[in-house]
């Protein structure tokens, strides 16, 4: 064993290279940041409630951006830019995808800590100074961001176009960078333990699925978000040193600024080249959790393995030729359209078979109702639902009529954000014991599941219907338009789901923190699981394992196994006579 | 004040549940349950639950379709619309058919095979023909949706003209939007953002001899039956122009030009005659009236659906469909570029 030194306060809590703690510093710190988005949500869902009303909490959050309880325009898109970002990026990126993969993937391959325990320090705290610019971002004299969440140019180059496009679109986008930098360094160093730290045994075949979804959305993450950092950059160039890399003919206060041969287009076939994979950047490890909660807790083998590790593949290829499907009415080339709908339906594929594959592994089990497993089942629900309507979207001719309403908005907060987050959830209740030695309360478990699944659905299922209707998104108030007034009732009946919802997510919170003091003491395997991760003591020790690394010796799903009188086999259990791994 | 006892009470609060959860986990831990472990009777009681709310959820979907459905736009006023909204339907029932199998199974699955005692699930690695079935039905109904979708895209991205359209220019700045007609000619005359001053607000260059017949306005009237090829501008961000009862949308780009073509099918005076469009004017005004609002009329609209600007959500203009005989009489009266500028 490896010799370590003697750890003070600082080295083992805030200065730690140990990837368990680093996973530990991820997930409160994309806590944090989702208790701001959240509500922020919850604000701005108050103003489309009730338009231009008068609220005191609205002047108490929001100041002088609320004059006499009554919100701002800008402050309104603001909220949406911001909460936009704070989830996608710093709660459903960094705050899943860093959390899990620092915590499970040496744990969970058999390795002593992550191939460079410095690099994956560095990325915490490129994400920590990241996240403090950005919620800097929102005291600034002009107020914070607010171009929506994709920044689009010239709206968001112009300081002249919208107060949010002055400083606060600058801190922006000096947070994306960070942002950047972290995301990549921690990706790096993912693929590289993945790739070349296994354990004796470890196979591809045989890693857990988990490991298949954080080594793939790695990928993803180094191949796009590079792309991301120079539109970035272009688009500082643009607003700080006068070029014009997205700016052309413009007119604006009064006068025909000096901008000329940009395209504002052209920013946006950047940001989606990221973005495209970024919904899969989200969304991959919440699907790897949910195989490992879901088989781990229907004690069966997650069904269709291969299929499995392939759809994630398929999917992970496929998202980086898609990104067009968010253009389909910039003006590109009709022909360009037909190819981007072709190879977004095509998505649809693997998606199906991911889908029909848990549910298949569900039948004929023996399921064990943790929370994590319900916010699983919760996951496949919404992965369903919201995949749906993805066909309709995907389709170049009716994207022209639903394009930018509320139709999108209900489909991508169902598919995205609630799939992520229910797999985030599920991540956390399942790997809590792992991570502080203690159990959750399971009755708050449960109370925060059917809370949050209830009022999730009651939140985005009704947007389905605004958008039919034609209302579009990022409007501040429907009021401008008498077609809309009969829309004003679904829109208070979601902001009660919408409040309820929020408010529930406090039993989460609580429950999380007196569960890390207070909560009893775990065993060492307290879901009977097969995996490597619970192999090692409850106590944590930098190394993971106090003797040897464990050796393996099949996949990481043998449940329910004929021959065996339990109804686990973990990783590490050498074959018996005669029987075959199969892996 | 106020503020402190808010933060006592919350306090407080806290302090309460603390104190009931350590009792209830001091008394469950009495009982054995100590690792917070599920039971039997948990997964019982949360088996039956997810039945109940899973199905509640579909059922409640059911509900949604009959209770808001016919908020959903009323027939297209275009003649492609009616293509998009037919691709539509087909689209909307081969989701809803997979919708209603799959989440009901789902719901039913974690129901059925609740864990019991003493029971163990069946090993059950995978099944290479399930597989294939579940990938290859998917792709087939994939084919017909891409195929057929194409074929309505390119129909209306590259359409076919038998007469010349009218080419009518929409222009958009923060936030409001202008229109100018071609004129006699059926030509635009130059323009660039150099040119706007005064009363020129979309930069014609009056020197170009297109544009001495050109029309400004800041109404759209548009005639029925009559191919309509749009040309987009935007004088400072990207806004987009959107026309949902025509089912048509573009962006308006600075420094590009868009297009988009449409013949409209139905008059501003024919489709305020539609039995859905009388019901939504009659629910709207039911509303309006209540809150002592003016009586609404039905119009088209035109609105901007790209985040533009702090009154984004105002940023409109009336569509007026009328007949050819009104709309000659209507563009007779209005002012040319030679005559204003």
């Amino acid at each position: 064993m490896e010799h370590h030194h003697k750890e003070n306060f600082f080295t083992k809590y805030i200065f730690t290279m140990d990837h368990k703690m680093i996973g530990k510093q991820f997930l409160i710190t994309g806590m944090i940041m989702g208790i701001v988005g959240v509500m922020m949500s919850m604000l701005f869902r108050l103003e489309l409630a009730y338009p231009e009303q008068s609220f005191p909490i609205l002047e108490f959050f929001l100041g002088k951006w609320a004059p006499d309880g009554v919100m701002d325009p800008n402050m309104y898109l603001a909220l949406v830019t911001i909460h936009g970002t704070i989830m996608v990026f710093f709660v459903l990126t960094a705050g899943l995808s860093g959390t899990f993969s620092n915590l499970l993937i040496p744990l969970q391959i058999g390795a002593r800590d992550m191939a460079s325990g410095f690099l994956n320090a560095l990325s915490y705290w490129f994400f920590f100074l990241s996240s403090v610019v950005m919620i800097a971002s929102l005291f600034v004299e002009s107020g914070p961001a607010s171009g929506g969440w994709t920044v689009y140019p010239p709206l968001s180059a112009l300081p002249q176009a919208m107060p949010g496009s002055g400083t606060g679109m600058t801190l922006w986008l000096i947070s994306m960078t960070f942002f950047i930098v972290g995301s990549l360094l921690g990706s790096l160093n993912y693929i590289v333990t993945v790739i070349n730290m296994r354990t004796k045994g470890m196979s591809m075949t045989r890693l857990p699925l988990t490991i298949w979804a954080f080594f793939v959305t790695a990928v993803l993450g180094v191949l796009s978000f590079p792309v991301l950092l120079s539109a970035a950059l272009l688009l500082m160039m643009d607003r700080l040193i006068g070029t014009s890399f997205y700016l052309s003919d413009i007119f604006i206060g009064g006068e025909v600024l000096s901008y000329s041969g940009g395209s504002p287009v052209l920013y946006q076939h950047l940001f989606w080249f990221l973005g495209h994979p970024e919904v899969y950047i989200i969304l991959l490890p919440a699907l790897g959790i949910s195989s490992e909660v879901i088989a781990t807790n229907s004690r069966k083998p997650i069904f269709g393995y291969r299929a499995m590790v392939g759809s994630i593949l398929a999917i992970a290829f496929l998202s980086f030729i898609v990104w067009g499907h968010h253009m389909f009415v910039t003006g590109m080339n009709p022909f360009l359209g037909s190819v981007f709908t072709f190879t977004t339906l095509l998505i649809a594929i693997p998606s199906a078979v991911k889908a029909f594959n848990y549910i298949t592994t569900l039948w004929k089990g023996n399921i064990q109702y943790t929370p994590a497993m319900l916010f699983s089942i919760g996951l496949v629900s919404t992965f369903v639902t919201g995949g749906l309507t993805g066909v309709i979207l995907g389709d170049s001719a009716l994207d022209i009529n639903v394009h930018d309403t509320y139709f999108v908005v209900a489909h991508f907060h169902i598919v995205m954000g609630l799939s992520a987050i229910f797999g985030m959830f599920a991540g956390v209740y399942h790997w809590f014991p792992k991570m502080y030695g203690r159990m959750m309360n399971k009755s708050m478990g449960y109370a925060h599941f059917w809370l949050t699944f209830i009022t999730a659905y009651g939140v985005f299922f009704p947007m389905h219907f605004l958008g039919m209707a034609g209302l579009p998104r990022r409007y501040y108030s429907n009021t401008a338009f008498p077609m809309f007034d009969n829309l004003a009732d679904i829109n208070v009946l979601i902001t009660y789901f919408a409040i309820i919802g929020g408010i529930a997510q406090l039993i989460f919170i609580f429950n999380f923190f007196y569960s890390i003091w207070r909560g009893p003491k775990a065993s060492q395997n307290p879901w009977r699981a097969n995996s490597l991760e619970w192999t090692t003591p409850v106590e944590h020790l930098h190394g993971n394992w106090p003797g040897d690394v464990p050796i393996v010796y099949r996949w990481a799903y043998d449940y329910s196994k004929p021959g065996y009188d339990e109804d686990f086999v973990p990783q590490n259990v050498p074959l018996a006579e005669g029987e075959e791994s199969g892996h | 004040m106020n503020t402190v006892s808010i933060i006592v009470l919350i306090v407080l609060a806290v302090l309460t549940i603390v104190q009931v959860m350590r009792i209830s986990e001091i008394s469950s831990s009495i009982q054995g349950g100590k690792d917070n472990q599920v039971s039997e009777k948990d997964n019982d009681t949360q088996g039956k639950l997810l039945l109940l709310v899973g199905m509640g959820f579909v059922i409640s979907v059911l509900v949604m379709y009959w209770a808001w459905g016919y908020h959903s736009l009323p027939a297209p006023s275009s003649e492609h619309g009616s293509e998009i909204d037919g691709l539509w339907n087909l689209s909307m029932l081969i989701i809803n058919v997979v919708f209603f199998i799959v989440q009901p199974i789902l719901f039913y699955f974690g129901y059925k095979y609740r864990g019991k005692k003493g029971t163990k699930a069946v090993y059950y690695e995978h099944n290479n023909k399930l597989e294939l079935f579940w990938t290859v039905v998917p792709a087939l109904f994939l084919a017909v949706l891409i195929i057929w979708g194409l074929n309505v895209w390119s129909g209306l991205m590259m359409p076919e003209n038998e007469e010349e359209p009218i080419v009518i220019e929409l222009y958009a700045q923060q936030f409001n939007w202008t229109a100018r007609y071609s004129g006699g000619d059926n030509q635009l005359g130059y323009a660039t953002v150099h040119e706007i001053a005064g009363a020129n607000i979309v930069g014609v260059d009056t020197k170009d001899a297109y544009s001495s017949d050109d029309i400004i306005t800041k109404e759209l009237h548009l005639p029925v039956g009559k191919p309509i090829k749009f040309e987009f501008r935007s004088q400072d961000v990207i806004h987009s122009a959107f026309f949902p009862h025509f089912r048509a949308q573009m962006n308006c780009v600075p420094g590009s030009k868009t297009y988009f073509q449409f013949t409209p099918t139905k008059t501003t005076a024919e489709i305020r005659q539609d039995k859905d469009v009388k019901n939504h004017v009659a629910e709207v005004n039911e509303i309006r009236l209540a809150k002592g609002e003016d009586v609404w009329e039905f119009n088209y609209v035109l609105l901007c659906n790209k985040i533009c600007g702090a009154a984004h959500y105002n940023m409109q203009m009336e569509i007026i469909v009328e007949t050819e005989d009104e709309f000659n009489a209507w563009i007779k009266e209005q002012k040319t570029v030679a005559e204003t500028l």
